[in-house]
């Protein structure tokens, strides 16, 4: 089973993503995609070396409403202290130490951190214990830390790694 | 009704891609101006897909899926180049506002 389909999260994912390209839903189609879905993580399995297990997918689905809301609320706090004017914003690094050990939950919580506005991840220290986060404008870092660390990485934790 | 909807999603995504695009042109290091571009316009670009979704979908027969890909190719790909920026000009030590961060890896040369 594993040799046949090494990665059935990313075939149907791909298979998926076929459909929305060719943006029709036909008998073909499905096929095609299925077979592109099959064939593709071969070819790239070497992108891949982790197994993916999503192990709580209603956290993760939490996750992606709080993630939704959260790019909301952040954009219009943005546009505000952009408009407000730049004089007047304390931006500052914090260092955020991470709980998280594997590269695809560090990748997506770097990504989540960057995509949610006021914060921007700068950089991945080379023993993948601390990243570096930019934020735009903060009184207190210390909060922002444990923010970061309560909203995004605890989820994330849960959802990829661990064991229950 | 349908209109008036499209009509606030494409002024609200407008507004705020502009916003992002002001942020770029006024703040006032490198660092800060990253958070324009990659924050404002995630939500300025999402109310136009939204609106476009909406739009394609009543007017040509079956639902247009099209801008959901966009929309998951720019939240894949807008973060991963922010960070590049970023971690270059740590790498370079570009001017900044807010104090640089502890060196903690640093090249050996």
């Amino acid at each position: 089973m594993r040799r046949l389909l090494p990665h059935p999260l990313l075939s149907v994912t791909l298979a998926f993503l076929w459909l929305l390209l060719v943006n029709q839903l036909s008998a073909g189609h499905v096929v095609l995609g299925a077979l592109l879905g099959w064939l593709i993580p071969f070819a790239t399995s070497r992108f891949w070396p982790e197994q993916i297990r999503i192990r709580h997918p209603l956290t993760l689905l939490r996750f992606l409403g709080v993630f939704v809301i959260d790019i909301v609320r952040g954009s219009f706090q943005v546009a505000y202290l952009i408009l407000r004017g730049p004089t007047r914003l304390r931006p500052v690094f914090v260092a955020v130490p991470l709980a998280l050990r594997s590269d695809l939950a560090i990748s997506l919580l770097a990504n989540t951190i960057s995509l949610t506005p006021g914060t921007v991840s700068a950089n991945l220290s080379a023993d993948k214990r601390t990243l570096i986060v930019h934020t735009l404008d903060t009184g207190d870092a210390a909060a922002l830390v444990a923010e970061i660390k309560q909203r995004y990485e605890t989820p994330l934790k849960k959802i990829f790694e661990q064991e229950d | 009704m349908i209109d008036i909807l499209l009509s606030v999603l494409i002024l609200t995504g407008a507004i705020f891609t502009f916003i992002g695009s002001l942020g770029l042109a006024r703040l006032a290091d490198f660092y800060t101006r990253l958070h324009g571009p990659t924050k404002a316009t995630t939500l300025g670009v999402g109310c136009l897909l939204i609106a476009s979704a909406l739009y394609f979908s009543m007017h040509d027969e079956g639902v247009s899926l099209h801008e959901v890909l966009v929309t998951l190719f720019l939240f894949i790909t807008a973060p991963v180049s922010a960070h590049l920026l970023a971690k270059a000009a740590l790498h370079l030590k570009v001017r900044s506002i807010a104090a640089m961060p502890p060196d903690n890896d640093a090249p050996a040369d």
